[in-house]
């Protein structure tokens, strides 16, 4: 089976590619993403604020949840950048010279979550209406007039990201039908492709007063990301990892990943992700077989025992 | 024993936002699929009652799987988006077509047959309705399984048999439900195989699942799934001895069942983040460690 643009199925759909150029966009800018250093981050949250302004992101409830200083819980429709708390009575990093920490400190991780942008993106690939896209920048947008809600996206993401909005739609903008009175449609991080159509980076990385959140060429950043872990790991940082950052992991890498300080799982990450769409082509050869199958039993309950 | 962590206990991926009328669809679409497969084929084998009646059920099933899909949509009044492209690799999106094709189809050949018109037109359409119900019949086991719901995902290789099982088991037994005796034969013969091979899948399955198919055993997919097997079963031993309308009855319930059984697992195997980061983390540490770029000679924990 061959796609328009000459890939096979499994070929589009799994490893290392230029997610843009094989969408089709010939001359394009190059692919745009974060690197998340949760080594610097501070959990001010500013991130959080910002995104919510700038992307009219509603207020979906406030709630305590005992979760160290985390009552967001997650990113969903409503929350497209997330500060994660964690802590743990585990050895300090050795990052400071000169200060003696205790070795069984109290240390608190803060990361901040976002929509990964993944190279294989399975909300796009499994979209049925086309809603959901890919970017001259090798971001996935949901396209809000195209989408009718139909949710497939929601569980196909491996990180669980993207999510339905139940708020009320805004009042006067949704048609009586079938009494539905919620948005009902998915939301998620844009990497803020308004700002990076008009040259700005996205409304969370401005906002960092830590350059935690860094945004850039994922090139680069890639780079950025490889020099910064030899150095956490010159300065003897515990469990410091990339996560994400590979283009031969599960997803093709992302656009927006990490450097973490404990394994993913720990900040509710997937510790090794696959793109569900990796089995799509075996997944409709077996449905072939067994609906070819399906067509000959019942045929074949004609042929078998006598007419009764 | 891999040590399980999370993030104070969330769930890693989303549950599904669908609602009741997605398993009652993978029910309906499934008796339309087959539905039209088994009224076509009694038509070739000259069983002209079988055939009409099968056609019907099939045509009635279709028809009302369309507004169960468009009423389960956040945003039902742009259903039609769902044709504005085709996607190959959206099964929702080839779904979209394949029961628009084929309901299209078998309700065109119901309604002509219904009038008396068009003969050949009709038999076009039937023909239409054969080729396309098995997909129909089918695709969905690709749908839940195109997902990163572990139960779902990791059962891809006998999900789309165990839906299309599930559809020639109802298809058939709902054939025995309003065709006498003398005719049904070949129906009640399929509802039977159909019937005794959906519960082979369902063990096969749940066995090769292991611990992320635990949740076959709890909690509502448990309970659909128990009776699920106990109608299958109890149908299927009915019909075998001729009490066709009981039998036919607990057959499509069965069917219906299994499709709710499968439906609830995969909430909550999505709710419970160890089925999502266990089988990672083991797959992570068979390659070596984590995918992720670990400090050298330090572990990460």
């Amino acid at each position: 089976m061959r796609l328009s643009n000459g890939e096979t199925l499994s070929q589009a759909l799994y490893g290392d590619t230029d997610p843009a150029g094989a969408s089709g966009y010939g001359d394009h800018p190059p692919r745009m993403g974060f690197f998340t250093d949760t080594s610097v981050c501070i959990g001010c949250k500013a991130c959080e604020v910002a995104c919510k302004e700038w992307n009219h992101v509603p207020e979906d409830g406030l709630l305590f949840t005992g979760m160290s200083y985390d009552n967001t819980q997650g990113l969903g429709a409503d929350t497209w950048r997330h500060v994660a708390f964690i802590e743990q009575s585990k050895p300090l990093a050795g990052q400071i010279a000169g200060v003696q920490h205790d070795s069984d400190q109290l240390r608190w991780l803060m990361s901040s979550d976002v929509c990964k942008h993944c190279t294989h993106a399975a909300c796009l690939d499994v979209c049925p209406t086309g809603s959901l896209f890919r970017t001259e920048f090798g971001t996935v947008v949901v396209q809000e007039d195209i989408c009718n809600g139909c949710g497939y996206c929601v569980p196909a993401c491996p990180f669980g990201v993207i999510e339905k909005r139940h708020l009320p739609a805004t009042p006067g903008t949704l048609p009586a039908f079938l009494g539905k009175k919620e948005d009902g449609r998915v939301w998620k991080c844009t990497l803020c492709y308004d700002r990076l159509r008009g040259g700005h980076e996205p409304a969370c990385a401005k906002a960092c007063p830590t350059k935690s959140i860094q945004f850039g060429p994922v090139e680069e950043l890639r780079e950025r990301a490889d020099d910064r872990l030899a150095k956490l790991h010159a300065q003897d940082w515990n469990g410091a990892q990339l996560y994400l950052r590979d283009p031969d992991d599960g997803v093709g890498g992302a656009g927006a990943f990490f450097l973490l300080l404990d394994d993913p799982e720990v900040y509710g990450f997937p510790p090794d992700p696959i793109v569900p769409t990796a089995k799509l082509g075996e997944m409709w050869v077996n449905m072939a077989t067994a609906a070819a199958v399906l067509a000959v039993g019942i045929v074949g309950s004609f042929l078998f025992g006598s007419r009764e | 024993m891999t040590e399980v962590r999370s993030y104070y206990g969330h769930n890693v991926v989303k549950e599904p936002t669908w609602t009741w009328e997605i398993p009652v669809y993978f029910f309906t679409g499934g008796l339309g699929g087959a539905s039209s497969v088994l009224g076509f084929s009694a038509k070739l084998f000259g069983n002209e009652k079988l055939s009409r009646t099968a056609l019907y059920i099939g045509a009635a099933a279709d028809a009302v799987s369309a507004p169960l899909l468009i009423s389960d949509l956040g945003r039902p009044e742009r259903f039609h988006h769902m044709l504005r492209v085709f996607k190959i690799t959206s099964p929702m999106n080839v779904g979209a077509w394949v029961l628009t094709v084929a309901g299209g189809a078998s309700n065109t050949a119901a309604v002509l047959q219904f009038l008396g018109l068009l003969k050949p037109v009709r038999l076009a359409a039937e023909a239409v309705a054969f080729f396309f119900g098995p997909p129909l019949a089918t695709y969905t086991g690709v749908l839940v399984a195109d997902t990163a719901i572990p139960v779902w995902h990791e059962g891809r290789h006998e999900l789309p048999w165990l839906f299309g099982a599930g559809a020639a088991a109802s298809a058939g037994a709902a054939a025995c439900l309003f065709v006498g005796a003398d005719d049904c034969g070949p129906a009640r013969r399929l509802a039977i195989g159909a019937g005794l091979t959906e519960l082979a899948l369902t063990e096969t399955m749940e066995k090769r699942l292991g611990e992320v198919g635990e949740v076959y055993e709890h909690g509502a997919a448990g309970t659909f799934g128990k009776a699920a097997k106990a109608l299958t079963l109890a149908g299927t031993a009915l019909l075998a001895t001729k009490r066709h309308k009981l039998g036919g009855a607990l057959v499509c319930a069965g069917s219906m069942c299994m499709r709710w059984s499968v439906y609830k697992a995969g909430f909550q195997s999505a709710r419970d983040p160890k089925y999502t980061v266990k089988p990672q983390r083991e797959r992570a540490e068979r390659q070596g460690g984590s995918k992720a770029t670990t400090l050298p000679g330090r572990s990460a924990g």
